[in-house]
């Protein structure tokens, strides 16, 4: 017999009951919670007259709807203007009292979006199963934990009875081999991952992402790849665990204690593809081969390099792809063979659970010191992934290179990355976003939306239109030597 | 959720691949603490002129002449025929609820995404995975015949053309007979109550820091 997967091993630690259908039961070790997704959920177990199976497992936080200026965030709940929005958020605090969940309320300072908030509390464990009503919670696989999004009937699925419903998926294993170049992040590698095997090339996958330019990135950087798994179609990403992990993982709140540390170091240790596990398919990339990207339509997989060109939709040769192509360029108002830095950009957004983590502000805030966002720029934001992120941002100044240059720097939310604030693109602008959708219409009614990394978003906001980020970390390194 | 049973229905054709979720119901409606009321705004930037709003009277709303359930030929579909990817995108399950509150009953696409297929059955929507040449010879038919029906008949997994042509599917035994009976989940897996309670002691005991002493 072949040996396990990541995922294989995770799934059997988790298996509560196989069915003869091929449906299984497992166990779900951690419940994340937002406002958006769990009203319904909760009304449902009330109409049942159901309780939660296990408080502890749950953890909450309003993110989706929250205001992030600075003014109306003063306010606590009574600072959200959108009276819909309001008893969103008020609903998940009530139901979290009702019910004994422990919640982060909109100024805890340890409130955030759910997928920032969960791993930095090391509430996100290897080898546990994460679920969350939000298709990025594939973020906390970074952890080699088995993470995924579900619907608001299996949120109410996992409250009542501690379990999901599932199907065992398909294995996939892509490798980036290789030294990423200087200025290429994460956030690059994931992008063209999803522009090689398509936003559907992971459908019915659980997918690994391994090599060694993988095992390079640090903590933050994983969360980035296996956030977007669900851009590429897969419900799942996940990556193996190492001394990376579990250095980030000592002393946060929600991880184990001394007297279990050790135990628990060990069994992690476990959570790795055997050597001769066998993959469904396996796609390799040279991390060589990859430059900044940028997406220039409305689906994650329409994207390319930075010294590229939009594609001329009858250069494909199937007519769906044609005439999604067609339509894309359409609604983006670009043209065919139109060089990537010749796209203007409207607006600059620098946050959501793919990029607003430390590590992301230190790079944009790189890129921005001592410059400025160009004139045409109507608007540059920072929102930070939580208060502690905030926090920590501000103790390493941060916010006065962003508030210098120009941006505007904002209270923790989801924010403009689906524009359920009032954050949001007017008609026709175009964004520089560190986000992780591209989709019509996502961050603004008629707004288009041009998928980048933090560094690439900063440099595009002090040029107003796209640029090669490594182009000015050259120039950068010569007026450094030339001082 | 209620019984799916065998019924003949218009067949409404929505010609575009990777149809997402923020398409078939975008975010501002997502505000909502319901579970109904989203029929009004499925494909809502696809569906009206302008930008819809939560809580608005839709009747008075410019249409899009050109979107396809704007048509009236279309009206009373009850089956969506739609191309690859189908529902890509966000776990909102606001989608299949707009679905069913439209009045769709199935959705008929060559692939369709992970989470939204979970979330449609969970609402009683059955979702047919048919080949791209199967479908493609569907959207010519449709087009080429106003008043279109399929006869859609889960029981037998198939699903029978005006020309009387049989096109069989598969399905997972376990959502067919979900869909079949109108059952609810949760009620059945609770009956493995002691299987669950038994597998949780075991795996406190074996990974005790997955268990929060203090919370």
């Amino acid at each position: 017999m072949s040996g396990q997967t990541l995922y294989d091993k995770i799934w059997n630690q988790h298996l509560v009951k196989q069915r003869d259908d091929g449906t299984a039961l497992i166990y779900i070790d951690r419940q994340l919670l937002h406002e958006v997704t769990s009203p319904q959920a909760f009304e449902g177990l009330r109409l049942a007259k159901r309780k939660p199976w296990r408080l502890d497992a749950n953890l909450a936080t309003p993110d989706h709807n929250v205001p992030t200026t600075i003014k109306e965030r003063a306010e606590g709940n009574s600072g959200i203007k959108d009276p819909v929005s309001l008893i969103q958020v008020q609903t998940l605090d009530d139901n979290c009292v009702e019910y004994g969940i422990e919640e982060f309320k909109i100024n805890d300072p340890r409130q955030g979006i759910v997928h920032v908030v969960g791993p930095e509390q090391g509430a996100t464990l290897p080898g546990m199963t994460v679920v969350c009503g939000d298709s990025h919670t594939a973020t906390h696989g970074a952890f080699g934990a088995l993470a995924h999004g579900i619907g608001t009937s299996e949120v109410e699925h996992v409250l009542a009875t501690q379990c999901l419903l599932a199907q065992k998926m398909k294995n996939m294993q892509v490798r980036v081999e290789g030294e990423l170049g200087l200025g290429v992040t994460s956030k690059d590698v994931v992008l063209a991952i999803i522009g090689k095997i398509g936003t559907a090339g992971g459908t019915g996958y659980a997918i690994e992402f391994a090599g060694s330019a993988i095992a390079s990135l640090s903590m933050e950087g994983r969360m980035t790849v296996c956030n977007m798994a669900i851009e590429a179609g897969a419900r799942v990403g996940l990556i193996a665990v190492d001394d990376t992990t579990i250095d980030y993982l000592a002393k946060r709140p929600f991880a184990p204690t001394l007297d279990q540390w050790e135990a628990a170091v060990a069994d992690w240790r476990h959570l790795v593809s055997d050597d001769d596990a066998q993959f469904d398919k396996v796609v390799t990339l040279q991390a060589e081969d990859i430059e900044p990207q940028v997406s220039w339509g409305t689906s994650p997989e329409m994207v390319t390099g930075i010294s590229g060109q939009v594609p001329d939709p009858f250069a494909a040769s199937d007519e769906t792809v044609q005439r999604s192509h067609t339509r894309a360029l359409e609604y983006m108002g670009l043209q065919a063979n139109q060089k990537i830095t010749d796209i203007k950009l409207d607006k600059i957004f620098i946050g959501s659970c793919t990029n607003s983590r430390i590590e992301d502000l230190r790079e944009a805030a790189k890129v921005a010191k001592g410059k400025k966002v160009a004139d045409s720029i109507k608007l540059a934001m920072v929102v930070p992934g939580s208060g502690l992120v905030k926090r920590q941002a501000e103790a390493e100044g941060l916010d006065k290179i962003f508030i210098e240059a120009g941006f505007e720097w904002r209270e923790p939310g989801c924010s403009m990355c689906l524009a359920m604030n009032a954050d949001k693109l007017g008609a026709g602008e175009h964004c520089a976003s560190t986000s992780n959708r591209n989709f019509e219409g996502r961050q603004g009614f008629g707004g288009r939306t041009h998928l980048v990394s933090p560094a690439m978003a900063a440099a595009a906001a002090i040029a107003g239109h796209f640029v090669d980020v490594r182009s000015l970390s050259a120039n950068d390194a010569v007026h450094a030597q030339e001082a | 959720m209620k019984k799916f049973t065998r019924f003949e229905g218009v067949v409404a054709p929505l010609d575009r691949a990777n149809v997402d979720t923020d398409l078939i119901i975008p975010k501002q409606f997502l505000k909502s603490i319901k579970r109904t009321g989203f029929g009004v705004n499925l494909f809502d930037e696809l569906r009206y002129l302008d930008e819809g709003q939560p809580g608005q009277d839709c009747s008075q709303r410019p249409l899009n002449p050109d979107f396809v359930l704007n048509q009236p030929r279309y009206q009373g579909a009850e089956v969506l025929l739609a191309r690859r990817n189908f529902g890509c995108g966000s776990s909102r399950e606001h989608a299949p609820w707009a679905l069913e509150d439209f009045g769709f009953k199935v959705v008929i696409a060559p692939s369709f995404a992970d989470i939204f297929y979970n979330n449609a059955f969970k609402n009683g929507i059955l979702l047919i995975t048919f080949s791209e040449e199967v479908v493609d010879r569907l959207f010519a038919e449709v087009e080429a015949k106003e008043g279109y029906q399929l006869d859609v008949d889960l029981e037998n997994q198939r699903v029978i053309t005006p020309s009387g042509e049989i096109l069989e599917f598969e399905i997972d035994a376990f959502r067919k007979h979900c869909l079949l009976e109108g059952l609810d989940d949760i009620g059945l897996t609770l009956k493995d109550e002691d299987a669950i309670r038994a597998f949780e002691q075991k795996h406190k005991t074996a990974r005790p820091w997955l268990f929060r002493q203090s919370a």
